[in-house]
Order: structure tokens, then sequence, then C-alpha cells
């Protein structure tokens, strides 16, 4: 494979971190916001300037310092990684955009702090996105978690502090307790980390140890919610929406099953993996944790609760497709990321735009409130279609790999799984929409009067509504993104 | 003059003392301005010392001309040159960031307070610099007496403490001294590269083997090695800002440097590792010590106290790595004695902030820290991240070192207790930033209720401070080149 060498990687990185003095320093939220458009329109020109050479089957490296033997603070962007800050620094445009309208519509309290860690969490995700080794994941991973800790916190009251405790208490202490030995122990076996095809473990005896690492690094990136490590998301739902939105449904949680996924692909190799018979083992794993959360999702009232059961299922499917070892359950499990991401992150947009118009937080509160917010109920239902994976959404693309994948790899059990859950999808999702429009005047809830949420929040909501829809007529920069990476 | 470095470091500093206490008749502002040079020239001289070794190889001068074993040698290598440029950094920055709360402690003192300091100064950077037995004896003295006097200067509670402290520090010197005694008697020489050459013929003798074990535990007794370290907390806790965060970054790590150097240099790591075969239990000791200062550390609500007890473990984290008996650990040891120095000044120095402003260190006095002092608690933060061990900042990189040379001695036991240590000390320091970010807590979201404003301290405190915080994680980035260019001659191509 060609490899060019350019800072552009880097570049991609800082941008967001080297604006937050910026923020710190406006004198008007005007001022601040504009900052922060600045950072994130650059950060996209920057990734997306690099898909041309990606698209060509190039890779871009760029080492920053070598700290140890063999180990090296690197970036490596390839087909994969650029797949994913595609879709984070584009959706954090959308975001800003949201933000401004749910902050100012709710007053919300310290929003400079809330604008500066968000840019650093952008930072941290490109940087997971480009990280060539293990190390600098990692070192990304954790800078990731702490940028968003006060964001999870932002409401500063009883309820922040404990969730807060939840979610450290989950992702740093398996980060720390479960990732950090086993990559000490990955580099003392074999003198490396640096991702690659083949798997770092060549030359190195298969043994019972492997499947050790395996669970401990699969488990360990808590973020991507495989259970019994996925309490932490519905905790963090405390946070602000747009927070919930874009951090909690695609960036945060998607660098979770991003490094799964660079595990299972870089650090062991689907080679070794085949061999040894240890990707269905994951795939059990997820397949467990995407119907358990599903099932789950059915009974929550809280509609952010609902949402965030529904994403620890779906980031199990991007796990499972990825482990089922088969070319087109990973293509599968990687677009599902560009999917779902657009999907969920308009579920939330909506799910906020509610609370900002009408101050409910409950489904049971939300009976006949199409009438009262048109725009954002279809854009909710959009949203949901393509989280369930029914066309005409960008969903259908990555679950019809999914199943494919399923069967290429002989899988019956989890083309079952992928079924049911479809079916649980629907199940938790329609009566929403169902009652948001189809109610009696008795039990309508809200008054028969169009009343949107704040223009600031509707535009953002209707981008992503129409994106997933466009990604399912244009689906082909992903799919190419993926079937270059499964190469 | 740069054949003249090694003398300068001590010389200097020594002098400049005598200048402090004759200015602070004549004019108290002249004491800041005269230890500030010192301390410059201090750093300049062990900067250009440093580059000398890295360039030529080790630096060997004769005080007065005499040669050894009649006269004293200062003998600077890889491994002195790196941590006499960390002793004389730290002295310079904290001068220059305590002169605020010197001033507001002591404002008839400051004089006295100052020549104790460069005192001490001058004792540590003595005992770095010298290759010769008895003389280091000597300097530890010298640095632990002006350390009681700047100890005592304190709260109500301080003189008790340091009486303490004084009794166990003396304890530990005298142990060390008999053993240096032991030594004299069996190769009749002072000289460490002396007693080096002469001691190997000498191994299967039980005076050697006593010499090695009774200056191994005074030393350990100096460095408050877990369950040697009971003078430790409260001595610490009740000195005034400006001494502890003096002598909470340097006094232990100079003493794991003692150790380093006698097991390298004046023993052969042959004979500490392999002949004795002690350092399993040496490393199982460690173990003791990082979990049970982690959770002594937990018990305590009070910032400066639970800070001391970090330094415990931190302790613990250093022997068990040099006496992992491996290069890595080794490495980890040596890079960690620069890292927790400049991570417990960084913390340290935030204290002295806190108590300048907010007057107590107890956790009830740190509410809403983050809205009042967000400088200052940025640096806590970076410092907190440096002792929970997250890359970038430094901490990480000598934790790796450490682990690593655990996995390869087979050391199980010590990758799980610095694994611990980290997760405990997660739990410490959120604990501090819930309560600096929460507390006190407002009736509903916080809307409409006016922010505290802010209340930072002085400039001159927080910028040193930030200076800190920025040297934990430029430390971390060159990680490599300081264990390539420094660390790894620093210990000989024997130990694999």
């Amino acid at each position: 494979m060609e490899t060019i060498t350019s800072i552009k990687p880097l570049l991609a990185v800082l941008v967001s971190l080297l604006v937050t003095p910026m923020l710190i320093s406006s004198r008007s939220p005007n001022v601040r916001e504009g900052w922060t458009f600045v950072a994130a329109i650059i950060k996209l020109a920057i990734v997306a300037s690099m898909v041309p050479v990606i698209l060509q089957g190039t890779e871009i490296v760029y080492t920053v310092a070598e700290v140890f033997p063999g180990v090296a603070i690197k970036f490596k962007v390839d087909a994969f990684g650029m797949l994913f800050a595609l879709v984070s620094s584009t959706l954090w445009i959308v975001t800003t955009i949201y933000s401004i309208g749910y902050m100012r519509g709710l007053n919300e309290h310290s929003q400079t702090r809330y604008f500066c860690f968000f840019a650093i969490a952008l930072s941290a995700t490109v940087g997971v996105a480009f990280s060539a080794n293990l190390f600098t994941l990692y070192l990304f991973y954790e800078m990731l978690s702490f940028a968003t800790y006060p964001l999870v916190a932002h409401h500063q009251d009883q309820e922040a502090r404990s969730s807060g405790r939840k979610y450290l208490l989950y992702i740093v202490g398996a980060s720390i307790g479960l990732v950090l030995p086993a990559m000490m122990i990955c580099y003392n076996l074999t003198g490396t980390l640096e991702f690659s095809k083949q798997g770092i473990f060549t030359g190195t005896e298969p043994n019972a140890t492997m499947l050790v690492l395996l669970l401990m690094l699969v488990l360990g990136f808590a973020k991507a919610g495989i259970m019994p490590f996925h309490s932490w998301l519905p905790a963090a739902m405390v946070a602000p929406t747009p927070v919930s939105a874009l951090l909690h449904a695609v960036a945060v949680v998607k660098v979770g099953a991003f490094s799964v996924l660079r595990v299972l692909t870089g650090v062991f190799g689907i080679d070794l993996l085949a061999r040894l018979n240890l990707g269905i083992v994951i795939c059990y794993l997820a397949a467990f944790t995407v119907i358990t959360a599903s099932l789950i999702a059915l009974s929550q009232d809280g509609l952010k609760r609902r949402l965030a059961f529904s994403t620890i299922g779906q980031l199990s499917y991007i796990v499972l497709g990825v482990a089922l070892l088969s070319p087109k359950g990973m293509i599968g499990g990687m677009t599902h990321i560009a999917m779902h991401a657009f999907g969920k992150i308009t579920l939330f947009f909506c799910a906020g735009a509610i609370f900002v118009a009408t101050g409910k937080k409950n489904i049971s509160e939300m009976v006949g409130i199409g009438r009262r917010m048109p725009i954002t109920m279809v854009a909710f239902f959009i949203g949901s279609l393509s989280v369930i994976g029914l066309p005409p959404t960008g969903g259908f693309f990555s679950k019809w790999y999914l199943v494919q994948g399923t069967i290429q790899a002989d899988q019956w059990p989890m083309l079952v799984v992928l079924l049911t859950s479809s079916l649980l999808n629907a199940a938790y999702f329609f009566p929403i929409v169902y009652k948001a429009f189809f109610c009696t005047p008795e039990e309508a809830m809200f008054e028969d009067r169009i009343e949107e949420a704040p223009i600031w929040c509707v535009v953002p909501l209707v981008i992503t509504a129409a994106g997933s829809i466009a990604l399912f007529f244009y689906p082909t920069l992903f799919l190419k993104l993926a079937e270059l990476a499964t190469r | 003059m740069s054949q003249q470095y090694p003398v300068l470091i001590v010389i200097v500093p020594l002098l400049s003392a005598f200048a402090i206490s004759i200015a602070g008749w004549v004019n108290k502002r002249l004491c800041f301005p005269i230890i500030v040079t010192a301390l410059g020239v201090a750093v300049y001289a062990s900067v250009g010392l440093l580059l000398t070794v890295l360039e030529k190889g080790v630096v060997i001068y004769h005080l007065g001309g005499w040669p050894p074993p009649v006269g004293i040698a200062y003998y600077v290598d890889h491994l002195n040159g790196l941590v006499l440029v960390v002793v004389s950094l730290v002295a310079l920055l904290n001068v220059i960031a305590c002169k605020k709360s010197i001033e507001l402690e002591f404002p008839d003192k400051a004089a006295p307070f100052y020549t104790l300091y460069i005192l001490m100064v001058t004792g540590l950077l003595g005992i770095v610099v010298t290759g010769d037995a008895f003389n280091l004896y000597v300097l530890l003295e010298i640095a632990a007496l002006t350390g009681y006097g700047l100890l005592a200067m304190g709260e109500e509670r301080a003189p008790l403490s340091t009486l303490n402290y004084l009794y166990m520090g003396t304890i530990g010197a005298c142990f060390y001294l008999l053993g240096v005694g032991y030594l004299y008697i069996v190769t009749g020489s002072l000289n460490m590269v002396d007693i080096a050459r002469l001691l190997p013929p000498l191994y299967q003798s039980k005076a050697v083997l006593a010499a090695f074990i009774i200056c191994m535990v005074g030393v350990w007794l100096k460095m408050a090695f877990f369950p040697l370290h009971a003078w430790l907390p409260n001595a610490y806790t009740h000195a005034p800002s400006a001494a502890s965060s003096l002598i909470a970054p340097l006094v232990t790590k100079v003493m794991v440097y003692v150790m380093i150097r006698l097991i390298l240099t004046v023993f052969t790591p042959e004979f500490a590792f392999a002949t004795l075969a002690l350092n399993n239990v040496v490393v199982w000791l460690a173990v003791i010590a990082i979990v049970m200062g982690a959770i002594l550390a937990l018990a305590e609500r009070n910032l400066k106290k639970m800070l001391t007890f970090i330094i415990v473990a931190e302790v613990g984290y250093m022997v068990g790595g040099a006496w992992l008996g491996n290069r890595a650990g080794m490495t980890g040891a040596i890079l960690h004695i620069v890292n927790d120095a400049l991570m417990t000044l960084c913390v340290f120095l935030v204290v002295g902030n806190i108590v300048y402003k907010v007057k107590g260190y107890a956790f009830e006095d740190l509410q809403g820290l983050f809205r009042k002092m967000p400088f200052t608690m940025g640096a806590f933060v970076v410092g907190a991240m440096s002792i929970i061990g997250v890359p970038p900042t430094c901490g990480f990189f000598s934790k790796w070192y450490l682990i690593l040379g655990a996995l390869q001695a087979g050391h199980y036991g010590f990758v799980a207790a610095l694994i611990f240590s980290s997760l405990v000390s997660v739990v410490l320091f959120f604990r501090i930033f819930e309560i600096c970010y929460y507390e006190p807590f407002s009736d509903h979201h916080g809307h409409d209720h006016p922010p505290e404003p802010m209340d930072e301290a002085p400039l001159l405190m927080v910028v040193p401070l930030l200076i800190v915080a920025v040297i934990l994680i430029l430390v971390g980035l060159y990680t490599g080149d300081i264990v390539n260019h420094v660390i790894k001659f620093a210990i000989p191509e024997g130990l694999v």
C-alpha cells in the first residue's frame, strides 16, 4: 500500500484544540460561536481534502514523536479512519447550529465552558480516527473521556454528579483497569502496537492469553457500550441534548465502537481471529447486547433514555458486523457508523427540540405532539426509519450488508438476531410517531396550533433527516470507503 | 568556567546564604533577587553540566585540587546530571511562585526563611553532585537540619510534627553513616568509585552485606518508604506552603536517587539483585507501600494531607521499579524521579495558591474553586492527570516503564498495584474536582444565579504554576529523547 507523509492529520486534530483560547477570550457569545464555526469548517475542509487521496487507496501518515522504542505518537489516515472522521466533523457543524438554538433557547449557564469542551472532544474524536497505533488511540480515547466529563455534568446538580460518577467509573475504570494492562502485555509480547492487516501477533504462538487480551480490549473500550459495560450511557443522558446528540450518539460511543473495530482488525487481525475462532465469542457478546438493549428500550418512558438504549443496541450491530469476519459483514458494520450517526442524531435533535419547545421529556406526555410540531415529528419518523433500517433511508444499506454478512459467514443465529432486533426497533419507535399524529381529540395533550422550537433547533434536524434520505440515494462515498477498508 | 560547573552548583547557593542573611538586615527586598540569581546560576550550571556529560561523558571534579581518596571528588554522570537539573529547576520555580506567600506568611522572617531555603537547596544539590560517601552524609545533614527549620515555621502543630520527623530523620541518617563506616572499615576508602573498585572481592563478607542493608534501611527511612513513612504526612501538612512545595517534591526524590546511586555505582546491580536475591521481597514491600499509600490517602478529608499520602505511594513506585532488577524497571524509577518531582511541585504549588486565597486546604474550603480560581485549577487538573497517569502528561510514561519492567520480571503483584493506584488516584482527584465543581449546590440548574466572581491568585504565583503544568506535558512528549539520550546511559550495560 502506498503511503504519503503529510501534516494534515495533525492539523485536523489540532484545529479545534487551538480554537479554545479564542472561545475563552471571546467577549460576546456571537463571536464565540463564530470561532466555533470557523474551527468546525476548517476541520471539515482539512478532513475532506484528504478524501480523494484516500479513495485512490493511498494512506497518509505523520509521526509526531517517538515515545517508546517502536511506539510513537503517530497518525495514519486510512479509509476506515476517514469514514469516521468525515461523519463526526460533518455532524459537528450541524450540532453547533443546534447547540446555539438549544443552549440559548433554554438560557443555559456556562456556555463558554460548554463550547470549549465540545471543541476538545472533537479534537480527541478525530485523533482516535486517525491513530496509527494502539498507544495513540489510547491517548485520544482518554482525552475524550475527560473532556466529556464536564459536558455530562453540565448542570452541576446532584443528579449530574451521580451520573458523572457513573460515567467515570465505567469509562475510565475500564480503560485504566483493562485496556492499559492489556496494551502493556501486547507490547511486552510483540514489541509493537502498530495497527496492521495481519495484526501485531505475527510470529507469536497463539495461546490462551489471546482470548483474555481480546476480551480485555473489547470490553475495556467501554464507550462501545457492550454489556455489561453499558449503563453509563443512559446515565449520561442528564447532559444537555446537543451533547447526547453528537457525543452520545455519534462521537463518544462510536469512538468506542471504532476502537473495538481497530482492535479486531488492526491488533488481532481478521486472519488470526478466524484461525482461533475468536470472532464468534465477540459475536455472541454483541448479539446479547443487541437483543437485551432493545428489550430494555421498549420499557423506557423517558425519550432520551429510550434513545440511549437503542444506541447501545445499534453500537453492537457495528461490532457484530465486523466480528462476523465476512467481507460483507465488515462493510455493513463500518457503514453502520455513518448511517446510524445520521439517523440517531436526528432523533436526539428532535428530543431536544421537543424539550425546548414544550419542556416534555417523557414519551407518555407526547401524545398528539405531531400537530404542534409537525416538522420535528416528520424528521423523527425519518430518523427512526433509518435506525430500524428501512428504505428510503441510509440505514437500509448497512442493515442490508449486515444481513448479507451473516449469510456469507454462515451464521444463521446472527441473522435471526438482526431481524428480531429490527422488529423490536420498530416496536419501540413507531408507537411514538403513531401517537404523535393519530390520536383522538380527547387524548391530545397539545393545542391544535403549530409552534415549533426555535429555528436554530429546527434547521439542523431537517438537515440531518434530509441527510439520512440522501444517504439512501447516494451511499457511494461511505460504501466505497468501507470497501477499501475491508480490502 | 565550564570546568567549574560541579562546584559552582554547590558554592554559589552556599555563599549566597550568607549574602541573604546579611541583606536581610540592610534591606529585606534584596533577599529575593539574590536567591533568584543564586538559583538561576545553579540551574544554568546544572544544565551546562548535563550538556557536557551528554557530549563528553562522566565529569569528575577534585575539590580544591586534592585527588581522592584524600580529597573529595564530585562525580557527575548521566544519572545525577539529570537529577541536578530537576532539583535546581524545581527550587527556582518554587521560590518565584512562593514569593507572595512567603511575604504573607512571614512578614518579618522572610530573610531567615530564604536563608534556610537556599541552604537546604545547597544540601540537596550537594547530595546529588558528590562522589564521596561521607560527604554525602554531611550534605544530607545540612539538607535535613535546614529542612526541619523550614517545616517547623508552619502552623501551630508544625514544631511537634517536625520534632517527630527530626527523630526519624536522624535515625535514618545515622543508619546511613553506620553503613558508610562499615564500608570504610572494609575498604579503607570513602570515594564511591574507589569503593566500587575495591568491593567485588569482598562481596562474600558479612560486613559488606550489613553495610548495604543498613545503608538501605537508612535511606528508606529518609524517603518515607512504607512502613517507615509515619513522620512524613504530618510534617509536610503543617509546614508553610513555600516549604512544603520545596521539600515534598525534592527530599524523597533525592533520597531515591541516593538509593539508586548506591545500587548502581557503589555496589553493583549483580550484588544487589543477583547475589542477595532480596529484590522480590523489596518489590513486595513496594507493593504494600503503594496500596497502603493509596488507601490512607482515601481516608483523608484534607487536600494537603491527602497529597502527602500520594507521595508515600509514589515512593513505592520508585523503590519497586528500581528493585525489579531489570532495565525497564530502573528506567521507570529514574524517569519517575524527574516526573514525580515535577508533578508533586505542581500540586503543592496549587495548594499554596489555594491557601493564599482561601486560607485553608480542608475539603470544605475548596467549594466553587473552578469558578474562583480557574487557572490554578487548570494546572491542578494537569497535575492530577499526571499522577493518575493519563497520556500525554509525563506521569503516564514513567508508569509505562514501571509496568513494562514488572511484566518482564514476571512480577504481576507490582503491575496490579500500579493499576490499582491509578484507579484510586482517579477517585481521589475527582472527589476533589467534584467539590470544586458542584458545590455549593444551587437550587435549580444555576440559571439566573449570579456566578461567583473570579478571585485568582496573583500573577506571580499563577504564571510559574502554569509553566510547571506545561512542563509536565512537554516532558511527557519528549520522554523518548530523555530516555534515549540520558537515562539509557545512566544504567550500566550489565543490567538487561
